[in-house]
């Protein structure tokens, strides 16, 4: 990373009469939209840049260099599995035979794109044990959505309306309650034990037949397994309940355990997370939504079939829970997600879960003289420290992290989950070197010594970043958000 | 065990483990009761080389035909400046993840600041959040922001002119969230101003959605609407095709609320329908009940101008259930795609790319009625470069022929009618070969 920071915005960059673009001739100018009624076309032209071709080049190249990204250096963010992306994957999802497919051209016409989309559907239900996948969801968030629709689908499906509520742990992301309040559910949460997993006897009261079902993220947002998962869900679905499981931590659980075995019903996976798709500073992402056998049906429109002849059609049902995208989500992302399953085929697949968790607990068992370790034992992918182990200095979590910066990591996940006051959440994935993990080890008890000897140095952290702690306060307080309003 | 993604050696392995006090990797999973794990590989391919993989998509490939181009109804064919496609591969933007850590995110934070300029410059409203799924979905989240910002009302109204694909994902959405959705009446491929003004006064009504263009490509006039929404508390969302913001007139100057639609037709290729980009601009004053991240400006304690998420206590990491919305990941590189797309080509390339479109689509117009075997569906409306004919030819003949000839002939839109659209990417030859299939 360049610790020059190139702040200018493209618009300060503009000259009037600068251009950076040729078209065609207009072969065709006795036709001119000057024509369309005045009324009817815009007064101010939009104050776009005007500048040439270099200056946008190195424009957004400079930029860059203000951004970490995985290929610049370890990512150890928890819950957010930032894999290293295979190069070859974007060549692919830049394939000129899927990129320029009209999405309704002729059915014939769009055979290949169909099987790369069935392709992928049939690879994620048999990695996730359930019977069959929508592709359509554009993101995780998108895809607990619809998940939650396709449980109110099941239940209206019986006639049976009182069940409104969605039971979701308190350990939860934050986008399962918003997920299910947008599907026009209730949230009730249910209370975690002292090591993170669900308070079974806290949930069994909650239990009755207005229940629509339970979201949980297993292993949970601490890393840990819940354990009782079995008994859990057949409480659930005593009680007429489904269980949707939350994809965001499957990694760890690649080759080893499938969430349709576990008893779940409905669940999303994040391709960008556990099928290593670029995160591309928030998107695009996608979604996928799996339903065990029974549930087919409600999955949203359109849906990807393969009749007998080996012929893929798109068909919209009455039966689904209708359309929650445009047409078939996010197809490039679809690409490179098949693209790497495919790449590291059945044998290394099953090697991604163990070496991931392999890799959490030797970062988390060398760091735990040091930092504040609530619960003990085995974690999966992730684990979560409480803050430094010494707090008398009053060092916080978000020093330690800024301190991070300095020494070239992206900061761990911090103050998630919200069990804990001083939550530092670490997930190193299955791509990192021992050497790599040595070197966070090494500078995180570093930082741990800096915090005893030289704390307002680490409070004053980063040092050695583009830029310096920011005033997110003042941002909020008066929010300035296009150069319009900054250049006033 | 050496694999090109797995950098442990056995010996990597061995220490490692012995680190956590394990002697085996099962260890790893001795907390999983063993019924529930899984004891056989996965029924999947074994691994692909790298040859073997650009071999197996090129076979896919294959089994796909590429073809010119007449179709839009949300999905439009422009040109991407090779540019585009050199920045959005550049690893730093594209391995990054949510800006969260600011001071090394500053990349990924201006983008998205020129993003939100950009896009509310092109809409004409006053603030734009950093990005949505696509148009449709952006839609249905216009339509939430409207019901919550109209606290008990809960009744949507919902053009019949509006492209059937945002229609089908508004109804779905509105159901799941308790909100009623009622159509106005097109008429004469407009919609009806009549059905509007009378279904506008029920005292539910929390917003209204019409289309720029609309399904049919009319740009319709929507003179005095918004002062009739705000006259009955409704607020007005249009839902827009980006690219032709360059030259129409905005929702910001027709006096809308909300501005939502996709920045798909500013130059990302169709790959199939996705990704594209939603947006979702309004006032400042509904900043707050806007949904998505939001890019603010401030300064760093050396008093350096930066950038940083803000407003984020609307969102669910914060406000759980009682955010203004569940979205977490959005299109963020599909916004620097658009943003490089629009700076490169400015408001003159914008205006240029439209009337483009515009020579061409009029020119097939003309070309198909003076036929005589075309007309168009509603001649006194203006268009821009999408419009639909009418034939009593056999409009699925007609089409296949063109397919044969890798000719993607516009969308049917009922028994006798075709969609057609030209963008900046089709030659007079191209339309001249189109007209000769569809006529002789």
């Amino acid at each position: 990373m360049n610790n020059t920071y190139y702040g200018k915005l493209i618009f300060e960059l503009s000259q009037e009469g600068r251009c950076g673009y040729t078209l065609p001739k207009n072969e065709l100018k006795e036709f001119e939209l000057s024509a369309l009624p005045s009324q009817l076309l815009r007064v101010n032209e939009p104050e776009l840049p005007q500048v040439d071709e270099l200056t946008v080049v190195r424009h957004y190249t400079n930029m860059s260099n203000n951004n970490f990204g995985v290929d610049t250096g370890f990512y150890p963010l928890g819950s957010c599995t930032m894999k290293y992306n295979p190069k070859i994957d974007e060549e692919i999802a830049a394939h000129r035979d899927f990129a320029v497919l009209h999405p309704w051209q002729p059915i014939d016409t769009v055979q290949g794109a169909l099987a790369v989309y069935h392709g992928l559907q049939e690879s994620l239900s048999e990695i996730a044990g359930m019977s069959e996948f929508t592709l359509n969801p554009f993101a995780g968030a998108h895809g607990e959505l619809t998940g939650l629709m396709v449980m109110r689908s099941y239940h209206m499906s019986r006639g049976d309306d009182k069940r409104v509520k969605v039971i979701v742990p308190d350990s939860a992301h934050g986008t399962n309650p918003a997920s299910a309040a947008v599907c026009g559910l209730e949230v009730v949460q249910v209370k975690s034990l002292p090591d993170g997993t669900v308070d079974v006897e806290d949930l069994r009261p909650l239990l009755d037949d207005t229940v629509a079902g339970m979201m949980m993220t297993n292993p949970n947002t601490l890393g840990i397994f819940e354990q009782r998962i079995a008994e859990i869900a057949a409480l659930v679905h005593d009680c007429g309940g489904l269980m949707y499981y939350d994809g965001a931590n499957l990694n760890p659980l690649l080759g080893r355990c499938r969430p349709g075995d576990l008893g779940f019903d409905i669940m999303h996976i994040n391709l960008h997370k556990t099928f290593s798709t670029p995160h591309g500073g928030g998107g695009p992402g996608s979604g996928p939504v799996g339903v065990r056998q029974g549930l087919e049906q409600f999955l949203p429109n359109p849906r990807v079939t393969k009749n007998d002849e080996g012929f893929y059609d798109i068909n919209f049902t009455d039966e689904s829970l209708g359309s929650i995208s445009g047409f078939l989500g996010n197809f490039g992302v679809i690409l490179r997600a098949y693209a790497y399953i495919l790449t590291l085929g059945c044998e290394n697949l099953k090697m991604v879960g163990p070496l991931a968790t392999l890799n959490a607990n030797y970062v988390k068992e060398s760091l735990k003289d040091c930092y504040e370790l609530p619960i003990e034992g085995v974690c999966k992918h992730e684990f979560v420290f409480d803050g430094l182990k010494d707090k008398s200095s009053g060092v916080t979590t978000l020093d330690v992290a800024k301190r991070l910066l300095d020494y070239g990591f992206h900061a761990p996940t911090i103050y998630f989950p919200l069990l804990f006051h001083q939550a530092l959440m670490i997930e190193p994935t299955e791509n990192e070197s021992r050497e790599t993990l040595d070197g966070f080890i090494e500078v995180m008890r570093t930082i741990a010594c800096e915090a005893h000897d030289n704390p307002d140095m680490v409070k004053g952290a980063p040092h050695h970043t583009p830029v310096r702690r920011l005033d997110d306060t003042q941002a909020a307080l008066h929010p300035i958000v296009t150069f319009k309003e900054l250049a006033q | 065990m050496s694999y090109k993604f797995f950098p442990h050696t056995e010996g990597d392995v061995r220490a490692m483990l012995e680190r956590c006090g394990l002697r085996s990797l099962d260890d790893l999973y001795g907390d999983i009761p063993s019924e529930l794990q899984l004891h056989r590989d996965y029924a999947l391919p074994e691994a692909m080389s790298e040859v073997e993989v650009r071999r197996f998509f090129d076979t896919l490939g294959s089994l796909n035909r590429t073809m010119t181009c007449f179709a839009g109804a949300g999905t439009y064919d422009h040109y991407t400046p090779s540019v585009v496609h050199d920045i959005l591969r550049r690893s730093e933007f594209l391995t990054s993840y949510t800006p969260y850590q600011a001071e090394i995110s500053q990349g990924t934070l201006q983008y998205i600041f020129e993003y939100q300029s950009m896009m509310a410059e092109l809409t004409g409203m006053e603030v734009s959040n950093a990005s949505m799924y696509d148009g449709a979905t952006a839609t249905a989240e216009a339509m939430m922001m409207a019901v919550a910002a109209g606290k008990k009302r809960n009744r949507v109204l919902v053009s019949a002119a509006l492209n059937p694909m945002l229609v089908r994902v508004i109804d779905t959405y509105a159901k799941f969230h308790g909100v009623t959705v009622e159509m106005i009446e097109q008429e004469d491929g407009v919609t009806s101003r009549a059905d509007f003004e009378k279904k506008v006064t029920q005292p539910d009504v929390a917003g209204v959605i019409v289309g720029i263009p609309n399904f049919f490509g009319i740009v319709e006039d929507y003179t005095g609407w918004a002062d009739i929404c705000h006259e009955n508390k409704a607020l007005l969302i249009m839902t827009c095709v980006a690219s032709t913001l360059g030259v129409l007139k905005t929702p910001g100057e027709w006096g809308a609320d909300i501005a939502v639609g996709d920045g798909q037709s500013l130059g990302i290729p169709m790959s199939f329908g996705g990704p594209g980009v939603g947006f979702l601009c309004t006032s400042k004053k509904l900043i707050r009940k806007m949904p998505g991240r939001i890019v603010g400006a401030t300064h760093d304690m050396d008093g350096k101008r930066t950038f940083v998420l803000t407003l984020q206590a609307r969102e669910q990491h914060i406000r759980r259930e009682k955010a203004t919305s569940n979205i977490c990941s959005n299109q963020s590189l599909m916004a620097l795609f658009v943003t490089v797309y629009m700076a490169l080509m400015g408001k003159k390339g914008l205006r240029e790319v439209n009337e483009m479109g515009y020579s061409g689509a009029h020119y097939l117009a003309d070309r198909l009625v003076k036929s005589g075997k075309f007309t168009l569906a509603y001649p006194d409306k203006p268009f821009l470069n999408e419009f639909v004919v009418r034939t009593d030819l056999d409009i699925d003949a007609l089409q296949q022929e063109c397919a044969e000839e890798g000719i993607h002939a516009g969308i049917r839109v009922g028994a006798d009618s075709l969609l057609l659209c030209v963008t900046e990417m089709r030659t007079k030859d191209e339309i001249d070969n189109l007209v000769e299939l569809l006529t002789h």
